[in-house]
């Protein structure tokens, strides 16, 4: 039987990584995400887990043994944020080209300087191009299931490529909610044990990897990651819908929620979706016609989602945690990409918003609000909109 | 008729076919030592074949490891510079967990193992991997085209330390870093060099052989950035040994106070107490082994930069328990 129970996101990314049974972690903890090498440490010393756990000296550590793990063929976990993801930036890119399915949990949180423990998204965007599967949870439930469902796709043949499953610092990694452990049968049944068929640093068959590639080769390796990215797509979404049958929460890699009229659609992720779900309630009930739209899927980027979702709306308000130097969001920079050569198309606005924390309530809704319905009037609108600065101490 | 049974095995895990440079004695440090460990796995696991390597980025990553060749009969992965020993880590956690016995050799540079990877090194070696990390010591950086490292000697050209009329070259000494690693007080950390092959080989066997993580730093001649004659690699690194450049030691278990130091040879008169090596007379002067190289040409016309040399060499043997006497040409 499941078990109902509370817990914060950073536990129940630990549990997900319990019940995944991966054979090696290596962590290094780092605020938010540390309680979750600190959990993961306990359910191995108490013989709940089955696991090496490498207390490693730094997450570029971290993610070495990983790969070293992975390459030699088992289930490997690991959780950082922030400046660890970044201390692992370089390794990222290798993990992916290696094609190794390592699952990582991260607590998003805001990058230095100033240093800053709070939440944004600015960690994982940044590791955006990496090759890493992305994706982002809307509260401690999605996180457990996330990071169940990141190991089923990221080892899927088609796919074997890493990937993250981002929640908000505080917001959720510190935040208790109600959370569903899965039965560890069920979870066994769903993901199965993890199997490489290739063989992976096996002295019976000894493999080279980790090559130099001469620039006649290098492209192609390059291409059978692009292409990888493009399978995940669709084992997404076989993955989410076998997830739906066996556990009953249905996932989609874009939620939209009361799109079906809506003249101004919000579309973010993680946590924000909440708020911004029981905001476009507020609107409804004064008759203005909202909706709000959350990716929880990042990369693969859902472009065919966000065509269809485009069509429903006559302003896309993309409200993000992330800044992407001259151009404002990264989601308005891979909207805009998505929808440039569509015939018939909405106005996007971006807005930069809940930096390193600043709190985004209804207040600073209303904002968006107001310059999307300018944008719906066909009044001039700013491209780029900062929410919530304090002009004052500029 | 008799046949004699070759000193080492015939099996080759770094095959013909790599791209290293004519004679290149790290090139053949690496064969030697992956068929000692071979023979370490036989002893120690009846499967010659019970081993994988993780390297670092550098010379003998990029010589032996093109895309769609390799030069590797052993399973092998290479992901970054910074990063073998950690990598390593992670291949002998899996192989734990997987139930595989066996040993990992993590191999780097001396810059990927001295200076950027240290911090993976100190890691993986405090934390008791069950590997044998092997630091070729080329004292450069050679795969970016000769730029000097903390382990490049005192007075060596390199892109990076150009005598000039401000320079006298690199002007720090040596980082010994098998001293460094040996404060971990891991079983098994050596020096060696491929200048004295067999004694490399017994090492590179004993490291295999102890569980837990070990330590070897082989001294390797690269003709190619100490600017020396192509066929003169062994020579050279003997020369090293017997002028006194590179000591031969063991230490167990970080127990400096019973380090093992071997005699050099080349006339060189070792005075002992009990079992201990307490003062050795040098009789070739470091002169022999610098000028075969064209990286401390320059020295020769600043011999105040030779005999500054001298006193450091003094000052690290000096560490090791060991007094020495180094003379001058023609002493
Ligand atoms: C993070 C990083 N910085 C720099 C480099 C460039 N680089 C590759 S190999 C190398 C030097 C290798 O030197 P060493 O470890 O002494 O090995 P050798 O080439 O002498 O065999 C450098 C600087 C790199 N690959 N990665
Ligand atoms: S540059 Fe030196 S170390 Fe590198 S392959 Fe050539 S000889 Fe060997």
């Amino acid at each position: 039987m499941p078990i109902r129970t509370v817990m914060k996101a950073n536990e129940a990314a630990a549990w997900a990584a319990k019940l995944a049974r991966p054979k090696v972690i290596a962590a290094f903890p780092i605020t938010p995400s540390t309680l979750i090498p600190e959990k993961i440490s306990e359910f191995v010393a108490d013989g709940e887990l089955d696991a090496e756990f490498i207390k490693v000296e730094s997450e570029h550590s971290a993610i070495s043994a990983c790969v070293g793990a992975s390459a030699a063929g088992v289930r490997t976990f690991t959780a950082t944020a922030s400046q660890g993801l970044a201390l692992m930036h370089e390794i990222l890119f290798i993990a992916a080209g290696m094609r190794l399915p390592i699952v990582m949990a991260i607590g998003n949180r805001a990058l230095s300087a100033p240093i800053n423990i709070w939440n944004d998204w600015q960690d994982t965007i940044s590791e955006r191009d990496s090759g890493w599967l992305q994706f982002y949870a809307e509260n401690n439930q999605e996180a457990l299931d996330l990071i169940l469902m990141a190991f089923k796709i990221a080892e899927d043949e088609r796919v074997l490529l890493p990937a993250m499953v981002g929640f908000d610092a505080f917001i959720l990694t510190h935040t208790v909610e109600p959370v569903e452990i899965p039965d560890q049968e069920a979870v066994d049944e769903f993901l199965g044990e993890y199997k490489p068929k290739h063989a992976y640093l096996d002295p019976a068959k000894p493999v080279t990897q980790g090559s130099l590639a001469f620039p006649a080769y290098y492209m192609e390796a390059r291409y059978t990651l692009w292409e990888a990215n493009e399978n995940a797509k669709k084992v997404i979404d076989e993955v989410f819908a076998e997830f739906e049958k066996r556990f009953g929460r249905k996932y989609r890699k874009i939620e939209e929620y009361r799109t079906d009229d809506a003249e101004i659609i919000f579309v973010t992720m993680g946590s924000l979706a909440g708020t911004v779900k029981e905001y476009v309630d507020s609107l409804r009930e004064k008759g203005i016609k909202a909706g709000a739209a959350k990716l929880t899927v990042y990369r693969p980027f859902p472009t065919e989602e966000v065509r269809e979702l485009a069509k429903k709306a006559k302003v896309l308000a993309l409200l993000e945690k992330n800044v992407t130097f001259s151009v404002g969001g990264a989601l308005f920079q891979d909207f805009s990409r998505a929808l440039i050569n569509q015939e018939e198309r909405p106005i996007l606005v971006d807005f930069i918003l809940g930096l390193g924390g600043r709190d985004v309530t209804f207040r600073e809704l209303d904002q968006v609000l107001e310059i999307s319905r300018k944008a719906l009037a066909g009044e001039k609108f700013e491209e780029v909109n900062w929410i919530g600065l304090r002009k004052e101490i500029l | 008729m008799a046949v004699r049974k070759p000193p080492i095995t015939t099996r080759e895990y770094w095959a013909p076919g790599h791209a290293a440079c004519a004679g290149c004695a790290c090139a053949t440090a690496l064969k030697l030592a992956t068929k000692a460990f071979s023979e370490a796995m036989e002893e120690k696991y009846g499967d010659p074949n019970a081993f994988a390597i993780a390297q670092a980025t550098g010379c003998m990553e990029v010589v032996s490891a093109v895309f769609p060749y390799t030069a590797w009969k052993a399973p092998w992965i290479h992901v970054a510079f910074e990063n073998a020993a950690a990598v390593a880590s992670g291949v002998e956690a899996a192989w734990k967990k997987l139930g595989r016995k066996g040993k990992v050799l993590a191999i780097g540079g001396d810059g990927g193992t001295a200076d950027i990877g240290i911090q993976a090194l100190s890691g993986m070696l405090e934390r008791w991997h069950n590997v044998v990390y092997l630091m070729y010591d080329n004292e450069a950086y050679m795969n970016t085209g000769i730029q000097r490292s903390s382990s490049t000697p005192y007075g060596a050209w390199t892109t990076t330390s150009p005598p000039g009329k401000y320079s006298i070259g690199e002007d720090k000494p040596k980082k010994w870093v098998a001293l460094i690693a040996a404060a971990h007080q891991i079983p098994y950390v050596a020096t060696a060099s491929i200048g004295n092959p067999f004694d490399f080989v017994k090492k590179m066997k004993t490291a295999a052989k102890v569980d837990g993580p070990a330590f070897v730093q082989v001294h390797c001649t690269c003709p190619t950035g100490w600017k020396s004659p192509l066929e003169k690699g062994i020579e050279i690194a003997r020369l090293a040994i017997e002028t006194g450049i590179w000591p031969l030691f063991e230490i167990e278990n970080g127990n400096f106070f019973n380090i093992r130091i071997q005699p050099p040879g080349g006339g060189a008169k070792v005075k002992r107490e009990g079992d201990r090596i307490v003062a050795i007379e040098f009789k070739k002067p470091i002169e022999e082994y610098l000028q075969l190289q064209g990286r401390f040409k320059h020295l020769f016309k600043q011999p105040e930069a030779i005999d500054q040399l001298r006193e450091q060499i003094k000052a690290m043997w000096k560490v090791l328990g060991v007094d020495v006497t180094l003379p001058k040409p023609g002493e």
